[in-house]
Order: structure tokens, then C-alpha cells, then sequence
């Protein structure tokens, strides 16, 4: 069991330095001409005024929240998931209940119009 | 010669303790030259998919494609990536230079590291872990993150919006994917990918059909490719998170992506299309191996064909369908199918009543979901057009 992770160490370290080498090796080869023009921030040739970190539709975060929620909550039903077969049935449906909890949060979320794109 | 892959191991491994090395060195040794297999393999499967999508591409479009640099373009991506490896790197003024140099390995790390898990023939499992599903789960939201990264950092304001998009997009796409990714994981009572793939007497596909279809397209639109391609919508966002990117930095995110879809092939193989099994697999592993890579290729094609085929859709549209349809569809199905399998275990029916019933329940949910749709959208006003003068050459005018 221990080496399966100790694989899943060393390829996530090779999963990095191979991108790495791939990344580092133009830094050798390909020419290096910095000029001022060139680093100009690229919007299709019109020069960038004001401030990049302009605000946002406050309904992208609202999205970001709601996910977070569900995220969760699949955390918790993967081990359900998996220990199905051995559960008894009463067990089945308190996770089938605790899932038409969340789904209720879902309905309360659009009924309350959030997740509509206006 | 039946067991050719672990025939080479053995053979790797009784050299290295000829030499002297400790069993449990041998073992690690072996483990990186694994793992550097599988990433190698990776990237050259991607050169070899980015000239078959291209090509691809050019027939459905009715053009040729790559046609110039050998027979049938076969170098093109050759090509690309000497020209790609001797290109200057552009870092805008004002970017963070941390988060901007990171973004493209951090991308391209969280498609490679899905490959950790796969089991790719009976005995040819890289890491076998218990909480293999988990595991994907987990590396496969890494990918949001380096968007948002790349986004963010590139102090551009198209790249920082098409990052946003990637927010409510990518994220909203990950539950369905997630809650039909746990069907299998109920079917198979582990999270262990081996253990999926074995558990899987008629193919998952057959068991739990409306499971695979959200998860395909859930995890298409986790891709980013179209009919979902807006988080880099040309006509919209210049080139959506990576215009600032230049030279090998943009090749990452460019090779991340097809790795990305190739690797959503191999996902769907394993869940729903058995991975190694087929005949004659558990006899010779290595068939198991051109199995796995065969379905995954299949799956890979199937998803360019859709992309090429679809126009990309607008993003109320695409909230939509995942906030109103995906979602509900898929926990009503998880709990249809968590009830049905607990009681039919409890009534210990015959495996082919098993399956007739899933399929049955998996239909009757999928043509309720779409009636129930199909009555509450809204009637979409119709502009009728005035017929337009046509044009027509002098002297051909009808009379």
C-alpha cells in the first residue's frame, strides 16, 4: 500500500519538472529583445488606461459561494458512496435525506432568483 | 510471454539488484522510470493529437488542414514545437511575475497528475490507491486555480474577465461531474480505480447511461472547449486567460488543453467504458494496455467531433443548463440509483434484472427531466426577417 503513494509522490514530482524543463529551456535558446512596445499590455493596439483591477459583477463570487456549498458536501458523500453495500437500509435513505437537504438549498437559491444571469 | 509489461520489469529490476542496489531502491528506481513512462507518453500522444485534431478539423470544415510539412502534415506539429521552443518570452509591464511564470507548469501539472491513478492493463496500475476518485477530484481543480493564476496575473483586462468567466463556469461544471463520478463509485462500493473497472460486468454505460452523459458533458465544458469554449472566446476576449502568454509559456496551457481532453477520454474509458477490459485482456495485460488507449482515443474523437460540430453557447444559457438541469438531474439520479441498487442487493436478484432495471430507472429519469424542461422554457421570440434582395448578375434577372 505504502509504495502506491510513494508512486503517486514521485510522479507528482516528475508531473512538475517535466513541465518545468519544457517552461526553462526557451530561456536558453530563444532570443531575448525586451522593449518597451513590446511588453505594452495587448488590447488589440489601444493603449490601457486606468486601473486593470476594475470591479467585477458581484454574480461570478455568488457562483464561487454556491459551489463551495456543493464541494463540500460531495466530500461527504463519497465515503456513503463506498460503504453502500454494507450499509443497512435506514442508513441509505438518512444519505438520500441528507442530499434532499442540500437539493432544497439548491431550489431556495434559484427561487430567490440568484442564480439567474441578469 | 503472456505478461510482457511485468516480463520487463522483472527484467529492469534483476539487472539493478545485480548491480548491488537494496530491493527496496530497485522499487523506487522502477516507480520513476514509471512514472517519467507515463508523462513521456503523454506528451507524445499530445503531438500526435494536436495533428490528428487539426487535421480532423480541416475535413469537417472542408479545408485541407496541415498539408505542407510531409506526407499529409504529419511534421506539422514538429514544426510547432521548434518554432515554439525558439520564441521570446513577454512578460507584461506590471504582471506578477510569480503567479505568471507558475500558472502555465501549474496548469499543465494538474492534467499530468490525473495520470498518477489509471489503471492501465490488470497489473499495470501506476499508484492503486483507495481514494483514487477522491484523488482525481482533488488534482483536477488544480487546473481552475492555474487559469485563475494566469488570468489574474496578466494585468490585462480581456485575460482577467475570461478568468472570471472561468469562476462561474468551470466551477459550476465540477458538481454534476462530481455527483455522476459518484455513480460508478456507488456501483463498484470503492473508490479504487482498479476495483472500478473490474466491478464492471456489462460496461457502467449500460448501468448507469444518464450518469455518463452528464458526466461527458459536464466534463467537456471542464475542458473548455466548445460549444463551452468561453473562457477564451476570440470575438470577445482577444484570447481569453493566456493573451499575454508568448513562446513555450502558451504552449503549456495549449498542450494542457489537449492533454486535458484526452485525459476526460481516459476518465470516461475507466468509469463507463470498463478501461483495460475486453477480450482476451486478462490473459495477455499488454492487450489491456491497447484497450484502455483505444477507448480513450475513441471518447477523445467523439468530444473534437461534438466541439467542431456545435457553435458556443452564450453564458446565461450555459449557467443555466448546469444550475436548472445538470445539477438537479444528476442528485436525482444519484438517489434513484444509491435506493434501487441497496434494494435489489437486499432482494440478491439475478446480476441481468440488475442491469435491465438501472437502465430502465436511468431512461425513465432522463425523457421525465427533459419533458419537465421542455414545458417550463420560455417561448423564445422569433424576429421574422423580410426577404432580401438577392443579388443578381446583369443580364440574368428573371422577368
Amino acid at each position: 500500500m505504502l509504495t502506491n503513494w510513494v508512486y503517486i509522490g514521485v510522479f507528482l514530482i516528475v508531473a512538475v519538472v517535466v513541465p518545468l524543463v519544457a517552461v526553462l529551456i526557451p530561456v536558453f535558446i530563444a532570443p531575448k529583445k525586451p522593449s518597451t512596445r513590446k511588453e505594452e499590455i495587448y488590447e488589440c493596439g489601444i493603449e490601457t488606461k486606468g486601473n486593470i483591477r476594475i470591479q467585477f459583477k458581484s454574480q461570478y463570487y455568488i457562483y464561487a459561494l454556491i459551489f463551495l456549498i456543493f464541494d463540500i458536501e460531495t466530500i461527504f458523500l463519497f465515503p456513503w458512496a463506498v460503504a453502500l453495500g454494507n450499509l443497512p437500509l435506514f442508513a441509505v435513505i438518512e444519505g438520500v435525506i441528507f442530499i434532499v437537504i442540500l437539493f432544497a438549498g439548491l431550489v431556495y437559491a434559484m427561487r430567490k432568483g440568484v442564480l439567474a444571469w441578469s | 510471454m503472456a505478461d510482457l509489461i511485468n516480463l520487463i520489469e522483472n527484467w529492469i529490476k534483476n539487472i539493478l539488484l545485480g548491480w548491488g542496489v537494496t530491493e527496496s531502491l530497485a522499487v523506487f528506481i522502477l516507480q520513476v522510470l514509471g512514472s517519467v513512462l507515463v508523462v513521456i507518453v503523454c506528451f507524445v500522444i499530445v503531438i500526435a493529437l494536436i495533428w490528428v485534431e487539426r487535421k480532423l478539423a480541416g475535413r469537417i470544415q472542408d479545408r485541407f488542414g496541415p498539408n505542407r510539412a510531409g506526407p499529409y502534415g504529419i511534421f506539422q506539429s514538429f514544426a510547432d514545437i521548434i518554432k515554439i521552443f525558439t520564441k521570446e518570452y513577454i512578460t507584461p509591464v506590471g504582471a506578477e511575475k510569480g503567479l505568471f511564470n507558475i500558472a502555465p507548469v501549474l496548469a499543465m501539472f494538474s492534467v499530468l497528475a490525473i495520470w498518477a491513478v489509471f489503471p492501465f492493463a490488470i497489473n499495470v496500475v501506476g499508484g492503486d490507491i483507495h481514494v483514487g476518485v477522491l484523488y482525481i477530484v482533488a488534482i483536477g481543480a488544480f487546473g481552475i486555480l492555474a487559469i485563475l493564476m494566469a488570468g489574474w496575473s496578466s494585468n490585462n483586462r480581456y485575460a482577467l474577465l475570461s478568468a472570471s468567466r472561468s469562476v462561474a463556469m468551470l466551477i459550476s461544471y465540477e458538481i454534476p461531474m462530481i455527483i455522476s463520478l459518484l455513480v460508478p463509485v456507488l456501483l463498484a462500493h470503492s473508490m479504487k480505480l482498479s476495483v472500478i473497472v473490474e466491478a464492471q460486468m456489462p460496461w457502467n454505460i449500460f448501468v448507469a447511461p444518464l450518469a455518463a452523459l452528464i458526466f461527458g458533458i459536464s466534463s467537456m465544458a471542464e475542458v473548455g472547449k466548445a460549444p463551452f469554449d468561453l473562457l477564451e472566446a476570440e470575438s470577445e476576449l482577444v484570447a481569453g486567460y493566456h493573451t499575454e502568454y508568448s513562446g513555450m509559456k502558451f504552449g503549456m496551457f495549449y498542450v494542457a488543453e489537449f492533454l486535458h481532453q484526452f485525459t476526460v477520454g481516459a476518465l470516461m474509458a475507466i468509469f463507463f467504458l470498463g478501461g483495460w477490459t475486453g477480450p482476451l485482456a486478462v490473459r495477455w495485460p499488454i492487450l489491456g494496455v491497447f484497450y484502455f488507449y483505444g477507448k480513450t482515443f475513441f471518447i477523445y474523437l467523439v468530444i473534437s467531433w461534438i466541439r467542431l460540430s456545435l457553435p458556443r453557447i452564450r453564458i446565461d444559457e450555459m449557467l443555466n443548463l448546469n444550475w436548472r438541469f445538470l445539477i438537479p438531474i444528476s442528485f436525482i439520479n444519484l438517489i434513484a440509483v444509491a435506493i434501487a441498487d441497496r434494494v435489489m442487493l437486499e432482494f440478491n436478484l439475478a446480476r441481468w434484472i440488475y442491469v435491465v432495471v438501472m437502465f430502465l430507472i436511468n431512461i425513465l429519469i432522463l425523457v421525465a427531466a427533459l419533458t419537465i424542461a421542455e414545458k417550463n422554457e420560455k417561448a423564445v421570440e422569433r424576429v421574422e426577417f423580410s426577404p432580401r434582395p438577392i443579388a443578381v448578375p446583369p443580364g440574368k434577372e428573371s422577368k
